[in-house]
């Protein structure tokens, strides 16, 4: 810390050096600042301004704080990779956002002087990351599953250049799309069932030097972390074998519904009530002829009952559409049209889903003369040498309305294949346990969190292939339901992301959504109290236990989210360019009025992936707000650690104003569980208010989208309201 | 009549949709309908019929062959076309209510005292006798279908009009004579005879 020299740039371009008096800012960041070095420039981040800063970092400054603009604008002119740097938000955070006139000048030049203040105290605490000592590249992508997706994944990631481990379960590659008599029709004109190409796809893999293929084999162990992983695959004959591989795909698919969980509807009842694979089975027997029943019995007619077991909200079955089986069904009444035109096909569906070009599919079914009837089937019963369908029909509204049938098809729905429900509490007594899919040796558990019925936990909105364990990617149905044009595209996507994750780890750099971050938690063990908050709470399993029960950190499994640090009560863990002291730091710096100017200050904890930047745009639309705030983005609200809520109550802040991501089911939150951790870890905060005598309105909580460009602005000022309401901290000095 | 409806009965085994789309003018497109109900919802006289439209599509899949033939729904069309217009399908569904219409009526199982069906009856036979419409015969066609007691009421309440109108000089009394054809009242009545035929042979009705 000794050779520390600090440098202070103050802008004066884009209206700063007309509305603020730059002058003394200058002076601020010397006497506060404590800066070695203060420029002025009328236009910093043009040619000779980033040259004067360059100029200045070779002849032996080491740490950079530029009071311009948003710490998110200009990043590529103000880019140093060799100092530490931080920003003061003078532009979008103040004179955007205040109104000009000599009645406002004094307040928004505090807040401008404030954030000086905030930029050189961070700039200090800030070090540039050194790299991941760990960091590893294994150009071997490792494909869990021999199905339409993994193949697709297998064999994108060797086009791409990378080495490919298959493991397949079976004995042959091919899974569901395998058992398929045909495909549904997926190119122009979308008329008629296609081949599968499912034979083509497994010789291509065949043939490619690239791909190593092991059948009959599934995942004993997973170890280690992107770029490092070491895996055990044991075969059939108990052989195991290991392999390094470099990321993960999983493409572990579906199972269907249990169609014997379908009595009232015939399902293991009745041998000619059988389920969508049970009719590609004798469409598969009959080999272009006349689809017999298993009895051997001739089909004259067909009915397709349509969301059977699905859409449920009794819950006793599937709750969801699994959004192929309208399609399926489509296609398999084919298989008969197409073979006799005068066999009898009626489709009993609720909605009819064609997602795609399926609409023009299901126009050529109808065509071929298909029937569609709208109901919902009651029940299917034997009769005579056939069946009986009664359904209530829902356009002709006869609830007792029948239909004879010689063979019933259930559309019944998909069941991910996910492994283990890590978060699940296993009940005692349980015998059966579910089959782990990856065997992860992590700390949290052998499989991918899940986030709903079983399918994967994947941030919908912006990183759908990722899950919540780095390098590794679920593709497929264990995803989400989907069909063999989906879950082609879903691979690729996948195999990219598993690409993108070698050569990620090959540096040592963070994935999304801090994509280039060479920093990663470490941690003082001597502080260390073995609490486990950070290996619990960590929402990527980045972190596991050794055998005296300390933390372990796997830096390329980590995504830089800091929760690890808000979780850690002895404030042991921290970041090169993130820490306790980085932002408790900026806290303390901010002058706080003592109490006869009347002049509250409130701290806004922003994350840095939504709410800073809807305050931005807030800025750029020059919707104003409160003089009185003074915002520090943080990497995710869950990186925030209680202390600095203490400490700004402490130190004569009225409030603090926690902005972070929607969570729940439908979350936002970019690190997935940051926010909600964070809620959780504020709920409790009420009683510390409490304890220290103050309203509990003193720390509030809210939920902010990116897109809240107005209403952030509207939060701070009713904030600012209330906190005039309810009169100033008691704790100024 | 009867026997053409047992032959089709007969012919079809009981498929009402295939009999529908062999029969029925635009009666193909019945099975394309999608039951998205549309046209039900477009139809300004929909809450009065006992069957709208997509009601109609669903009772000819379902093989409800005697109530669909039976039903006045389809003579309640006024040909406003918003259903054709507004179908994501393109069913033609205007001319597919007139075809099933024309075909009950056909088979004699068209509701016998359907206003709609007794005023193309009476227009129909008007027209091709002369090869013109006769305004005058067809007005008093219409005033006395159910009756001489209710055709002299409804006469007495139209005189005013029909008297200004003869003022006007737009009905001529004398109509009521048999009143003036076409140039060539044969060639029209043979024209209509061939495409008669034409269509019946078309849709193997042995009688017309």
């Amino acid at each position: 810390m000794a050779d520390q020299k600090i440098a202070a740039y103050i802008c004066q371009g884009c209206g700063l050096g007309d509305r603020l008096d730059t002058k003394a800012l200058a002076q601020i960041a010397k006497t506060d600042g404590k800066a070695h070095l203060i420029r002025e420039h009328e236009f910093l981040c043009n040619a000779d301004g980033v040259a004067t800063i360059q100029k200045d970092i070779d002849e032996g400054v080491t740490h950079v704080a530029i009071a311009a603009c948003s710490r998110r604008a200009k990043t590529e002119a103000f880019y140093f990779p060799t100092v530490a740097l931080s920003r003061a938000n003078l532009r979008e955070g103040v004179i955007w956002i205040r109104p000009e006139g000599d009645e406002h000048q004094e307040t928004t030049q505090e807040m401008a002087q404030d954030y000086v203040r905030m930029a050189c105290a961070e700039a200090k605490r800030l070090i540039q990351p050194g790299g991941n000592p760990t960091a590893a590249r294994n150009t071997t992508v490792l494909v869990v599953g021999g199905g339409v997706t993994g193949m697709t994944a297998a064999l994108e990631a060797s086009k791409t250049g990378y080495q490919v481990v298959l493991v397949e379960k079976s004995s042959q590659l091919g899974g569901w799309a395998g058992k398929l008599w045909k495909r549904a029709a997926y190119k122009e004109p979308f008329a008629d069932p296609a081949d599968t190409g499912v034979a083509e796809m497994a010789a291509a893999i065949e043939a490619d030097k690239n791909i190593k293929v092991y059948l009959n084999a599934t995942v004993a162990k997973t170890d280690g972390a992107p770029g490092r992983f070491n895996i055990d695959i044991a075969t059939e004959s108990g052989s195991v074998t290991q392999e390094h591989v470099g990321s993960i795909v999983q493409a572990s698919g579906f199972n269907l519904y249990d169609i014997a969980k379908l009595p009232e509807l015939g399902g293991g009842v009745n041998q000619n009530v059988v389920d969508q694979a049970g009719l590609e089975a004798l469409a598969k027997a009959a080999n272009g002829g006349a689809i017999k029943r298993a009895d051997g019995g001739a089909v004259n007619s067909v009915v397709f009952v349509q969301c059977a077991g699905q859409r449920d909200d009794s819950g006793k079955h599937l709750s969801y559409c699994s959004g192929t089986c309208c399609l399926t069904s489509i296609k398999q009444a084919m298989y008969f049209k197409d073979q006799n035109p005068d066999i009898d096909t009626i489709v009993i569906f609720d909605d009819l889903r064609t997602p795609g070009n399926g609409e023009d599919f299901y126009r050529s079914a109808q065509k071929k003369g298909v029937t569609f009837t709208k109901g919902k089937v009651a029940g299917v019963a034997a009769s005579g040498n056939g069946l009986k369908v009664t359904f209530n029909d829902l356009i002709l509204g006869d609830e007792n309305a029948t239909i004879d049938a010689d063979l019933v098809v259930l559309a019944t729905g998909q069941v991910p294949n996910s492994g283990v429900n890590i978060d699940e509490k296993v009940e005692e007594g349980v015998d059966v346990k579910p089959i782990s899919i990856l065997n992860l040796n992590y700390r949290q558990g052998p499989d991918v969190p899940q986030l709903k019925q079983g399918f994967v936990d994947s941030h919908f909105i912006c990183f759908p292939y990722e899950s919540r364990r780095t390098g590794i990617y679920p593709a497929g149905p264990v995803r989400r339901p989907m069909d063999i044009a989906q879950a082609m595209e879903d691979a690729t996507g996948a195999t990219m992301k598993a690409v993108q994750a070698i050569e990620n780890a090959a540096v040592g750099r963070a994935a999304h959504p801090r994509s280039g971050d060479l920093s990663f938690p470490s941690f003082r063990a001597e502080g260390c109290t073995q609490c486990k908050r950070c290996t619990v709470e960590c929402p990527f399993g980045a972190i596991d236990e050794d055998e005296k029960r300390f933390p372990v950190f796997n830096e390329a499994r980590c995504r830089r989210c800091g929760t690890c640090m808000g979780a850690c009560p002895v404030r042991v863990i921290s970041f090169e360019n993130y820490s306790i002291d980085s932002v408790g730091s900026q806290i303390k710096a901010v002058d706080i009025p003592d109490e006869f100017q009347e002049k509250p200050r409130i701290l806004i904890l922003a994350c840095e992936n939504d709410a800073y930047p809807a305050l931005d745009m807030a800025g750029m639309n020059h919707n104003e707000y409160s003089a009185y705030v003074r915002i520090i983005p943080v990497r995710c609200l869950g990186s925030v650690n209680l202390i600095w809520v203490t400490d700004a109550l402490n130190s004569g802040y009225d409030g603090v104003m926690m902005m972070g991501c929607k969570h729940g089911d439908n979350y936002q939150c970019h690190f997935v569980k940051g926010s909600e951790i964070a809620s959780i870890r504020l709920s409790k905060v009420d009683e510390t208010l409490k304890s220290l005598n103050l309203e509990t309105e003193r720390v509030q909580n809210y939920e902010v989208a990116i897109t809240d460009i107005e209403r952030v602005p509207q939060l701070i000022n009713d904030y600012a309201a209330k906190i005039q309401e309810i009169g100033l901290s008691p704790f100024k000095f | 009549m009867s026997d053409l409806n047992t032959q089709a009965k007969e012919k079809y085994h009981n498929n009402f949709l295939k009999e529908v789309a062999a029969n029925v003018e635009e009666g193909d497109w019945v099975k394309m309908c999608m039951q998205c109900g549309v046209c039900s919802g477009s139809c300004p006289f929909g809450p009065h019929w006992a069957h709208p439209p997509q009601e109609i599509f669903m009772m000819i899949r379902a093989g409800k062959r005697e109530e669909v033939l039976t039903s006045d729904s389809m003579w309640m069309c006024t040909s406003c076309y918003n259903c054709i217009v507004r179908c994501p399908r393109k069913l033609p569904i205007t001319h597919i209510m007139h075809g099933l219409a024309n075909y009950a009526h056909r088979l004699g199982l068209a509701p016998k005292n359907q206003p709609t069906r007794q005023f193309a009856k009476l227009f129909w036979n008007n027209i091709v006798k002369t090869g013109r419409v006769n305004e005058l015969k067809l007005s008093l066609g219409l005033y006395f279908k159910d009756g001489l007691a209710s055709g002299v009421k409804t006469g007495m309440a139209m005189s005013s009009v029909g008297l200004g109108l003869v003022k006007a000089k737009r009905l001529n009394p004398m109509e009521i004579l048999g009143g003036h054809g076409c140039k060539d009242i044969k060639g029209i009545q043979a024209m209509v005879k061939k495409a008669q035929e034409i269509e019946a042979k078309r849709k193997g009705f042995t009688a017309a």
